[in-house]
């Protein structure tokens, strides 16, 4: 009995499989009728995991208990420093604990108006019935959440939510999460269950009669490149952030799993949809290497403001005034001023915007007028300096070691900065991708958030889909593979894969160019930031297109790498991911050129209200937009996933009132 | 605010775990006291490379502190001289213009040494394999409040959780022992509820493989407290010694 549906123009090219019923009844019919694989069967069929981040180890770990063998691979030198580690602020889940209205429905509700009505209802409304869950399983691994004097749980506010349903540990709720699913996964390492591989880097995904039947990974410490059989493969590979080479992502966080897959067939969904982090300590200087992230519950008791003069915000960058000589009246508070309803706590995607609108008109502090003030007075003036420094001591501590600034007695500055990808590998209700066994978890897929992310989702979604979700879907997969024996990766397909991996990797090496692969990664950034950021046009888009071929150009007949082949060579791993980040960043702007519409994180400059918010195409543009490889050097074919909302009336979202 | 300053590196080099190794020293000229100690070796690799030279290795990642991938011994101290910090949090507005600054690898019987400043420290892993988990399955867990936990508990645990498995406390200690690094897990498992059922137990099974994977003995120098980046304090080994204690009364 599906309510009236709301209809748009758009050609259903696409199937996600989204089981029949209400809402509210899809998943527990899913799960009422999937297949199951028995145990003595499932002791014969092999998994690959790739990556060790919330959803990767949660899935590793999960899939393990039930009694699959895992091979579970690893960037870094233990599962435990994946970059969910860096995640801050918390972990949303409806468990009412506060008693203010929350519901499985409502925060469902304000996942898909946060992701301006882009994300598949179903998948959102699975997300927060799990949430719960979530909650339960990390407090049963030992995970310190913050309490209250009486021992429950505490809860705290986030962007786009009137409730608080956010649980955190201290400032560091991701590294304990992370810890929760790296203990779990290492108790099945210890039972032999997982098979680790460490300072592993995936570089293929192979596919033999169409269907993903393992891996070319290069072993990072001896160069060497291995072949790795398994009856399904499992990316969650993370987000493509570092496409604009300065970001919040993690050294080594790269695309090039994701640009793998799409290359064997796998489709690329809504690349355009980055979040641009409204709270990231500016840039300082050239040789910058990454940004940091401030996190979004700073907001809960931060007030951001520029100058109301902008004769003010000029004496300010020559060093002048400083921030503490402005009165409360010289101080425009911009985000209480424009959204009432939500103040410092609107969407990211929004409060970015209205800081990037301050900066542009002239009203930016700092000595770049790249900065908007977070400013604490008024929370220490009301709570107390220590209990302001029991909520957010460490992200104190670690802005002062960064800026050498003391943020108790003067506001902190802040910036926008790429944190966060939406866009990934597009895959169905399962979470499998357009190549049969090959799916994809976490940040890496594109399912969940639409065009913007709310705070503290990530780790929700990460985790939903390693403990709750993968672990079920998969098996009405496997269901179907009891038959197929473990295959030899000396088979054709993996032999080519091999050799496709090596060929490129004699290639880069052999090109003995002159510059650095950071220095073409940050022309790259550059373009990226200018064109394809917090505010895109037509005419800036094209330009990125043309300006991204040159870069590809350059990067192919003058990149230099030092070093040997089969050896430890961090120049060459760095090789191989800028290489798909190019692709990455292509698919970006030709996607966002595409959208002719402002929806969430994608801003077109020329689709906005009268007021400059973001302003939809729900007739032309209520589509996920996946793009399919044709062949190098090819455009690639743009297909379409109807967003039919069924259930949600869709309307302009409104932060203000 | 912001000056630029000229070092020199005396920065180890290292072929591979087998080959020995020397310190090689390399001059690098207007560095900007605003950049990360790790921005400056990104100069440092970029002008390597620039001279056709092989960069130098070293691991890192977050470059926010919280990932425990950076690990280099820098004049004498893991993570270098300023306090509760890792390395990539160390700015070069801590060092002087044209100091010599040297840098090192852990060292460590149980981190064997793969190029340069990178360890190996899958020993820490190991460790965490054997025990240092609550033996729950996904799914079947009781509600998130369903038992009460002493808000002193849960932050205590939390501070001993903060542990980021850097190994800068068996780094920094002259017998190389990682019962600091071992105590956090112990401790903060022991403090909750969830974790208490199995706590004598695992301080034993963590314990033992501990002394079999080469670390050393505990003498309470202190060292690790002192250098660690995360502020974990020695009394959680106090309370892994406890726990080790009861479960070898059991035995």
């Amino acid at each position: 009995m599906a309510k009236k549906q709301e209809s748009t123009s758009v050609e259903t090219k696409i199937d996600a499989r989204i089981p029949e019923g209400p809402l509210a009844e899809k998943w527990s019919n899913y799960k009422a009728h999937q297949k199951l694989v028995n145990p003595s069967n499932k002791r014969r069929l092999d998994i690959i995991v790739v990556g060790t981040g919330l959803a990767g180890a949660s899935a590793a770990a999960s899939m393990a208990e039930m009694g699959f063998n895992v091979l579970n691979f690893c960037i870094q030198d233990s599962p435990r420093r994946a970059h969910s580690i860096a995640a801050q602020g918390g972990i949303n889940a409806a468990k009412n604990y506060q008693n203010d209205g929350d519901s499985v429905y409502r925060l469902f509700y304000d996942t898909i108006k946060g992701g301006d009505y882009r994300a598949r209802e179903a998948n959102v409304y699975r997300l927060a019935e799990v949430s719960n869950g979530i909650i339960d399983q990390c407090v049963a691994q030992g995970v310190p959440f913050a309490r209250e004097y009486g021992g429950l749980l505490d809860n705290r506010s986030f962007g786009g939510a009137q409730v608080s349903r956010t649980f955190y540990a201290k400032g560091q709720t991701g590294q304990q999460l992370l810890l929760g699913a790296y203990s779990a996964l290492s108790r099945q390492i210890g039972k032999g269950a997982v098979k680790l591989y460490s300072r592993y880097e995936m570089l293929d995904v192979v596919v033999i009669d169409g269907r993903a039947r393992g891996i070319i990974a290069r072993n990072l410490v001896t160069g060497k490149v291995e072949r790795f059989f398994a009856h399904a493969v499992v990316v969650g590979s993370g987000g493509y952030g570092n496409t604009f080479f300065l970001s919040t992502n993690a050294m080594a966080s790269n695309g090039s799993a994701a640009v793998q897959m799409y290359k064997k067939g796998a489709y690329f969904a809504n690349p355009a949809y980055a979040q641009i982090h409204p709270t990231c300590i500016p840039v300082h200087g050239e040789f910058q290497s990454k940004l940091t992230l401030m996190s979004e519950s700073l907001r809960n008791d931060g007030r951001i403001w520029t100058p109301k003069k902008k004769e003010d915000a000029e004496a300010i960058r020559a060093g002048k005034k400083r921030a503490t000589d402005l009165s409360e009246d010289e101080r425009d508070y911009y985000l209480e001023r424009r959204y009432p309803a939500f103040g410092n706590l609107v969407p990211r995607d929004v409060a970015s915007r209205a800081a990037k609108e301050r900066c542009d008109a002239g009203y930016g502090v700092g000595n770049t007028g790249l900065a908007v003030y977070l400013d604490f007075s008024d929370a220490i003036k009301r709570l107390g300096e220590n209990v302001v420094r029991a909520r957010y001591g460490n992200l104190f501590q670690m802005y002062e070691k960064i800026v050498d600034d003391n943020p108790y007695k003067t506001p902190m500055m802040i910036y926008p900065a790429i944190h966060y990808t939406m866009g990934g590998i597009w895959v169905d209700y399962e979470l499998q991708t357009s190549v049969k066994g090959l799916f994809c978890i976490g940040e890496a897929n594109f399912s969940d958030h639409g065009a913007n992310r709310l705070g503290a989702s990530a780790l929700m979604q990460g985790l939903a889909d390693g403990y709750f979700v993968l672990p079920y879907t998969i098996q009405n997969y496997l269901a179907d593979q009891i038959q197929v024996p473990r295959l030899s990766t000396d088979l054709p397909e993996f032999e080519e894969a091999e050799k496709a991996v090596n060929d490129k990797i004699k290639k880069l090496m052999s090109i003995q160019g002159k510059e650095s692969v950071d220095h073409i990664h940050r022309k790259l950034g550059l373009i990226m930031w200018d064109f394809v950021g917090m505010g895109r046009n037509k005419a800036g888009l094209e330009t990125a297109l043309e300006k991204i071929k040159e870069v590809r150009k350059e990067f192919w007949t003058n990149v230099y790498i030092p070093g040997k082949e089969v050896d430890l060579n961090n120049e060459l791993e760095k090789a191989l991911r800028l290489a798909d980040f190019i692709e990455i960043g292509e698919l970006m702007a030709r996607d966002a050129l595409m959208r002719e519409e402002s929806c969430g994180g994608h801003f077109r400059e020329e689709y906005q209200t009268p007021e400059g918010e973001a302003l939809r195409n729900d007739e032309e543009f209520s589509f996920a937009s996946c793009w399919k490889f044709t062949g190098e050097g090819n455009e690639p074919e743009l297909l379409k996933e109807a967003l039919d909302y069924e259930f949600i009336h869709r309307q302009q979202r409104n932060y203000k009132s | 605010m912001e000056k630029s300053i000229n070092v020199t590196l005396k920065i180890w080099r290292q072929a591979g775990p087998k080959v020995k190794g020397k310190f090689e020293t390399y001059k690098l000229d207007n560095v900007s006291t605003d950049s990360s100690f790790l921005e400056m070796m990104d100069v440092l690799n970029e002008q390597l490379i620039n001279e056709r030279k092989e960069p130098i290795a070293f691991d890192h990642d977050c470059r926010e502190g919280i990932c425990g991938m950076c690990s280099m011994f820098i004049n004498g101290h893991p993570h270098g001289p300023d306090g509760e910090i890792t390395t990539c949090q160390l700015h070069m507005r801590n060092f002087k213009d044209g100091e010599t600054i040297t840098v090192e690898p852990w060292r460590s019987a149980a981190f064997p040494v793969i190029r340069d400043l990178m360890v190996d420290r899958g020993a820490y892993d190991k460790i965490i394999q054997a025990g240092g988990f609550v033996s729950v399955n996904t799914g079947g867990v009781p509600d998130g409040n369903a038992i009460p936990i002493s808000k002193v508990d849960a932050d205590e645990a939390m501070d001993a959780a903060s542990c980021i498995g850097c190994g800068a406390c068996a780094a920094t200690c002259k017998n190389g022992s990682a019962m600091l690094f071992v105590a956090a897990k112990v401790s903060q498992l022991a403090l909750l509820p969830q974790g208490r059922v199995e706590a004598a137990h695992r301080a034993k099974l963590m314990v033992a493989k501990m002394d079999e994977l080469g670390f050393g003995n505990c003498t309470n120098t202190g060292a690790c407290e002192a250098e660690c980046p995360k502020n974990v304090s020695i009394s959680h080994i106090a309370r892994l010694n406890r726990e080790f204690l009861s479960a070898k009364f059991k035995d």
